[in-house]
């Protein structure tokens, strides 16, 4: 089940030397597998994005590893250099594999 | 034949017996490090045992009170060269009492620009943020700072 994500680049205009900063958002709760659902009673599994990585054309450019404290709605921002223009694609895995993949276009002006 | 067989058995049982508590402790202590690991574990794990020294290239900015521990602002810069064979390979942060030190540990390239990481964590309760960043050349410089928590993030 692919989730709501979001990539913005800033500032929003560019040229090729210009270091961006690249602002990505994920829309997903982040259990820890350490909370009890309070209605039930029953532990709520472990269900957190686990790795993202960055591709900037072919190349794999930055990647991490996620552990379920980071907060709900995994929010991260990392710099760029721009060398050409090319696809950025980000993709987050949870730990059960499930990926989503956002791509935007690096349109550098000049 | 008798005696044998009795003494063939009663080697075989004593065996089992003297293994098998060796056995259960293992699954018990692999259940136990499960629940908690400590942040000099955690720290191992990323260092390998190399000295981590305090730097101030290392900057970590957290707030001092963070009023959510569910969403605690982090941002770490690194004032470090990205170059071909110099560069940071690494940054990672580490809530030094969190159930698991670890919460993220991003792996830098020299496309990046500049060694800089922002995100939000989850602090259980007051404690110490760590910042580490991994150079290209092995060694591990750190920043540390206390954020104070008045409602825990991890419910």
């Amino acid at each position: 089940m692919a989730r709501t994500a979001l990539v913005k680049i800033k500032p929003r205009r560019y040229k090729v030397g210009d270091i961006v900063t690249v602002a990505s958002i994920i829309m997903h709760p982040m259990h820890t597998g350490l909370q009890k659902d309070k209605k039930t009673g029953k532990v709520i599994p472990a269900q957190y994005i686990q790795k993202i990585e960055v591709f900037y054309g072919d190349e794999k450019v930055t990647w991490m590893d996620v552990f379920p404290s980071v907060s709900a709605n995994p929010y991260i921002a990392f710099n760029l250099k721009i060398t050409k223009a090319a696809p950025l694609k980000i993709i987050w895995t949870e730990n059960d594999g499930t990926k989503t993949e956002k791509t935007i276009q690096i349109k550098p002006k000049g | 034949m008798n005696r044998r067989n009795f003494l063939k058995v009663a080697g075989i049982a004593t065996s089992v017996i003297t293994v098998s508590p060796v056995l259960l402790k293992e699954q018990n202590s692999a259940k136990a490090q499960q629940q908690k690991r400590s942040y000099q574990e955690a720290l191992k794990e990323i260092t390998g045992g190399s000295p981590v020294k305090s730097s101030d290239k290392v900057k970590l900015i957290a707030p001092a009170i963070a009023e959510n521990g569910a969403v605690v602002p982090v941002k770490i810069t690194v004032n470090h060269p990205m170059e071909k064979d110099n560069y940071v390979k690494a940054i990672h942060i580490l809530a030094k009492d969190n159930f698991e030190p670890r919460t993220l540990s991003a792996y830098l390239t020299p496309a990046n620009g500049k060694a800089f990481i922002s995100t939000r964590i989850r602090l259980a309760k007051t404690m110490d943020v760590v910042a580490i960043a991994e150079l290209s050349d092995g060694t591990f410089l750190k920043a540390e700072k206390p954020v104070k928590v008045t409602i825990g993030g991890c419910g």
